[in-house]
């Protein structure tokens, strides 16, 4: 047992692999795998390592190929533990999601080089599931769901060749095709009944969140145009029954109060404790489905009236959830398109809605104190400043000249009049404050398109926008939009309409060739369907499924209880199928039992180690006269048993034989 | 009653099966699906594990297509175990011809397992004693493999338990069952390599008959030169040994012989004693003598004729044990 152990390990002569437990073919569908695992991750990894693990799967490829020596232990050791301080270097941690996946990739890629038994084999193949799992913290799109598909069948038909390695590899890939496709039914009822933890379970790696768009928690000149260039969706809305006119879709976002000469914040406002505003007419139900931003901001339409789970709501009138939104949220919501917002105007709020940084833009001031001493009314000096932006040749552009001097309002009010609608309501708050009119500054989304496909409507970052609110006293805060107002058209037929067209980014050219159309609406479609119920599958939708699906309390303990059954029926009904029993015997042996039970009446059994032909024999001298009858059907049933085909004219031929025979 | 619950339960044939007590099944073995046994792998058992990793990092992270993979898995785990029993079960197990064997040489048991499904059976394994044979079976077709079992001493050599096992098709479940067959080897004593040549002779019946020195007697082998003719090469002999000897034809007329184990020398015990004579009747058949043999208690007339031969043999291999 130790001598070829040794002779592995020691000598150096040899030529072929005999420590590889798996035959070529076999081993390819395994670096197959591996490969495809590595691939969708294969732009975020460092350089380094990413052209060590390509170079690693080529050259096992080209080793198992040529049948060239694997290194010995001395050597992947001391390179192992190279590589992982390279790892360490590169990402200055060895755990959270980039470190981990960059792992992952080493040790599969040093894994391959030590394939020596059958345990190795399983271990990577174990570990290649693993990092194909590891794409979906990138990534849930369709499009990475097919290839981690192609990645399990892959590891799933490498699976299948190391228990039956002598089968061919088309025979792997039916077999672990067809284990899948009987897998599938057992993952929906897993998907849909088990029971969903509102996660996370511990603390999240730092890296976990970065790169999500979105609103920010200020505005400065630039950073909503910046975001209307992005087509990404930050929500979708289904609305019970008619969405109304586009006009009145304000989705109501991060609220502004504080100025320093250039930048919006929300500032340190004591703010009252109560929401309320007066509401006439019919509420508009609907839900939205946010994308995650990583922030705690939940967009409703202007006003909403009711509060998701987990939320809260402050007297500016902003929905807030109590954790950062990190997955798509689904949530319900209701909201009166007309009100009178009279919460949030205390003493302290009404002062901080004046405040203003004294020594900036002095014409933009002395504008407004002229409207003030000529008004009569707050109302008023809204209006005047209203139609100061109508017919003051103000122009939209997406890429607004930069500010030369510390007065940017002055620049942007009286010598450049181009602007994007932070400038524009920016602009108008400062007007408003220097004339003694409390106003403050709202963001979120304008507008939204909706789908004739599904029905739902898609709001995205391009959709990204700021408007006023002003406060007049006895009708409460009063929204006024000053880019309405100059850009009538951007709040009727959205961004793209409103900028000049040689200035449209890319992303906001709506091809409007019908069919591109229809294909696009399609394609969305689809993947909100694809988000609604395959990603946004959570804890609210299972509850509510399992609810229209007549469980009456859906608590963890009656979905595990549904799951256990469901579960147990379905590998019920999958194993009696599989295992059916099988009713007719072959007909030759049936055939065979009779004749011998015949004999065996007789006093001349079979015995056990007896084959047909030496148990005819044995018979035929006990029974001379009946010896060619005896030693025909013996020949016959060895033929149709033991040989190479079938016949069924034989087989009834040896039935009717077996029939006539009388011992 | 109690007596009889207890031999309906499943672990006491478990218990018997698995101690190769209850009695030896004649005949088919039919692995019905009380008998088959299926437990997880060390494979299973890590993939499992890897599996609950998988699910608290979905959990924690939210994937759902985390969630959606790892339900695929195990969805396909779970088909797997049912493909791996049903990959064993109702299986026919029929014992074939067995090859005897001299006492240290293997006798060779014949299975035939015969697949009444209507679906491949892949990579079944047979083990038994120390040896193990892998086959697959296509649907309603059968397959042979061969259980070779060391023997250590002559007389019979019963097949020991059997265990039929699989682990297709993800290596995660093995599913395994025992056969207890009623069959068994005879084994003769080990044939010694004694110079030549063979025992005494001694005359039939007080008839001397002299060994001549002609040309169609067997006489004994020596060992082959180039030149001998082929068809005196001793094939059977050398079989057993690796030197090709070639065989030495004397006198005329018919030699009988008597393989007598008095005659054998007297510090001979009884199993050296029956090795020479073994090799004396494989050497006697060899040549196409007539021989007989003579054991105390037992006389086999002289003859000749394989039937004569498996005789001889029979009565050398169970002397003093049946």
């Amino acid at each position: 047992m130790n001598a070829p152990f040794l002779l592995r390990f020691g000598s150096r002569t040899q030529t072929s692999t005999p420590d590889a437990p798996l035959a070529l073919p076999h081993l390819m569908l395994l670096i197959g795998g591996i490969a495809l695992a590595t691939a969708p991750h294969i732009q975020r990894l460092p350089l380094w390592i990413a052209a060590l693990a390509i170079a690693i799967l080529l050259w096992r490829t080209w080793a198992a190929w040529h049948g060239g020596n694997l290194p010995r232990r001395w050597l992947l050791v001391p390179l192992t533990v190279l590589i992982i301080g390279g790892v360490y270097f590169s990402h200055r941690t060895l755990f959270g999601r980039d470190a981990g996946v960059t792992l992952l990739v080493v040790l599969l890629a040093l894994k391959l080089l030590e394939m020596r038994t059958l345990r190795d084999v399983v271990v990577t193949t174990v570990l290649a599931y693993f990092l194909a799992l590891s794409a979906f913290f990138y990534s849930q799109r369709p499009t990475t769901a097919f290839i981690t598909l192609g990645t399990i069948m892959l590891l799933t038909s490498a699976l299948v060749a190391i228990n039956a390695p002598h089968r061919p590899l088309r025979a792997h890939f039916k077999t672990a095709g067809m284990l899948l496709a009987q897998g599938i039914p057992l993952m929906v009822i897993l998907f849909f009944l088990f029971p969903r933890i509102q996660g996370p379970l511990w603390g999240m790696p730092a890296d976990a969140f970065s790169g999500m768009t979105g609103l920010s928690d200020s505005m400065s000149p630039g950073n909503i145009s910046a975001l209307s260039q992005s087509d990404e969706i930050a929500f979708r809305v289904q609305f019970d029954g008619a969405a109304p006119p586009r006009e009145k879709l304000y989705w109501r976002g991060p609220v502004f109060w504080q100025y320093d000469g250039r930048t919006w914040r929300a500032g340190d406002v004591a703010q009252s404790p109560q929401y309320r505003f007066e509401s006439s007419g019919v509420p508009v139900r609907y839900s939205v489905t946010l994308e995650p931003h990583n922030r705690t901001w939940l967009f409703g339409l202007e006003m909403p009236a009711s509060l998701p789970d987990n939320a809260y709501a402050t007297a500016d009138y902003q929905l807030l959830s109590r954790a950062p939104i990190r997955a798509r949220t689904r949530y319900e919501l209701q909201s009166y398109l007309d009100y009178r917002a009279q919460g949030g105007a205390s003493a302290e709020e009404l002062d901080a809605a004046l405040a203003l940084p004294a020594e900036f833009n002095p014409r933009t001031t002395a504008l407004a104190r002229s409207w003030r001493n000529s008004a009569a009314s707050d109302a008023d000096v809204v209006n005047r400043a209203v139609a100061h932006f109508r017919t003051g040749g103000y122009r939209y552009t997406l890429y607004p000249p930069l500010a030369t001097s510390a007065d940017s309002v002055d620049e942007f009010l009286f010598d450049k009049r181009m602007g994007f609608c932070e400038h524009y309501s920016g602009a108008f708050v400062v007007l408003m404050r220097a004339a003694g009119v409390p106003a403050r500054v709202v963001t979120g989304y304008q507008g939204g398109e909706i789908n004739p496909v599904d029905g739902y409507m898609t709001v995205r970052q391009s959709d990204a926008h700021a408007w006023a609110e002003v406060w007049l006293g006895r009708i409460g805060w009063v929204r006024v939009d000053p880019t309405a107002a100059a850009v009538p058209i951007r709040t009727s037929e959205g961004l793209a309409a409103a900028v000049p067209t040689d200035e449209a980014p890319q992303a906001l050219i709506r091809l409007d060739a019908p069919w591109l159309r229809t294909l696009r609406f399609n394609f969305e479609a689809l993947s909100n369907y694809w988000n609604q119920w395959v990603l946004g599958y959570d804890i609210e939708r299972q509850r509510t499924l399992l609810t229209r699906f007549g469980m009456p309390t859906p608590d963890w303990q009656n979905i595990a209880l549904s799951l256990f059954w469901t579960m147990g029926l379905v590998v019920l009904l999958l194993s009696l199928w599989l295992l059916r029993r099988v009713t007719h015997a072959d007909p030759a042996q049936v055939a065979w039992l009779a004749f011998c039970k015949k004999l065996r009446k007789r006093g001349l059994a079979r015995h056990a180690s007896e084959g047909p032909i030496a148990y005819a024999s044995r018979v035929a001298i006990a029974r001379p006269e009946q010896a060619q009858a005896i030693v025909t059907i013996a020949r016959l049933y060895a033929e149709l048993r033991y040989g190479p085909q079938t016949d069924a004219r034989r087989i009834a031929r040896l039935a009717r034989m077996v029939q006539r025979f009388r011992p | 009653m109690l007596a009889q619950l207890l031999h309906r339960s499943q672990l006491y044939r478990f218990i018997q099966l698995k101690r190769g007590r209850g009695t030896p099944t004649a005949g088919t073995v039919f692995l019905t699906h009380r008998r088959v046994y299926i437990m997880p792998t060390r494979s299973g058992l890590a993939f499992a594990v890897s599996l609950l990793l998988m699910l608290v990092g979905s959990i924690n992270y939210q994937l759902s297509l985390g969630y959606m993979m790892t339900f695929l898995l195990a969805g396909t785990a779970t088909v797997a175990m049912l493909h791996t029993y049903r990959n064993l079960v109702h299986l026919h197990i029929d014992a074939g011809k067995v090859d005897d064997a001299f006492a240290g040489d293997s006798a060779r048991f014949h299975l035939h397992l015969h697949n009444p499904g209507h679906y491949e059976r892949v990579a079944i394994e047979v083990r038994g004693g120390d040896s193990a044979a892998r086959c697959d079976i296509r649907p309603r077709d059968s397959g042979t493999t061969v259980v070779a079992v060391r023997s250590e001493r002559r007389g019979w050599l019963a097949l020991p338990l059997l265990t039929i096992r699989t682990e297709y098709p993800l290596g995660l479940f093995r599913a395994w069952s025992y056969a207890h067959m009623d069959v068994r080897a005879l084994i003769y004593p080990r044939p010694d390599d004694s110079e030549l040549p063979p025992p005494e002779i001694v005359p039939a019946q007080g008839e001397a008959t002299s060994i001549g020195q002609g040309s169609d007697d067997f006489y004994g082998l020596r060992p082959y030169q180039p030149g001998d003719s082929l068809r005196h090469i001793a094939w059977k002999a050398m079989a057993h040994g690796d030197v090709l000897l070639t065989k030495v034809f004397s006198g005329h007329g018919t030699a009988e012989l008597w393989l007598d184990y008095d005659h054998l020398p007297h510090n001979m015990g009884r199993e050296a004693r029956l090795s020479r004579l073994t090799r004396a009747v494989l050497l006697a058949a060899e040549a196409g003598a007539t021989y007989g043999v003579r054991l105390p208690g037992r006389t086999i007339e002289p003859a000749a004729g394989d039937a004569h031969f498996d005789a001889c043999l029979r009565a050398l291999a169970l002397h003093e044990l049946a």
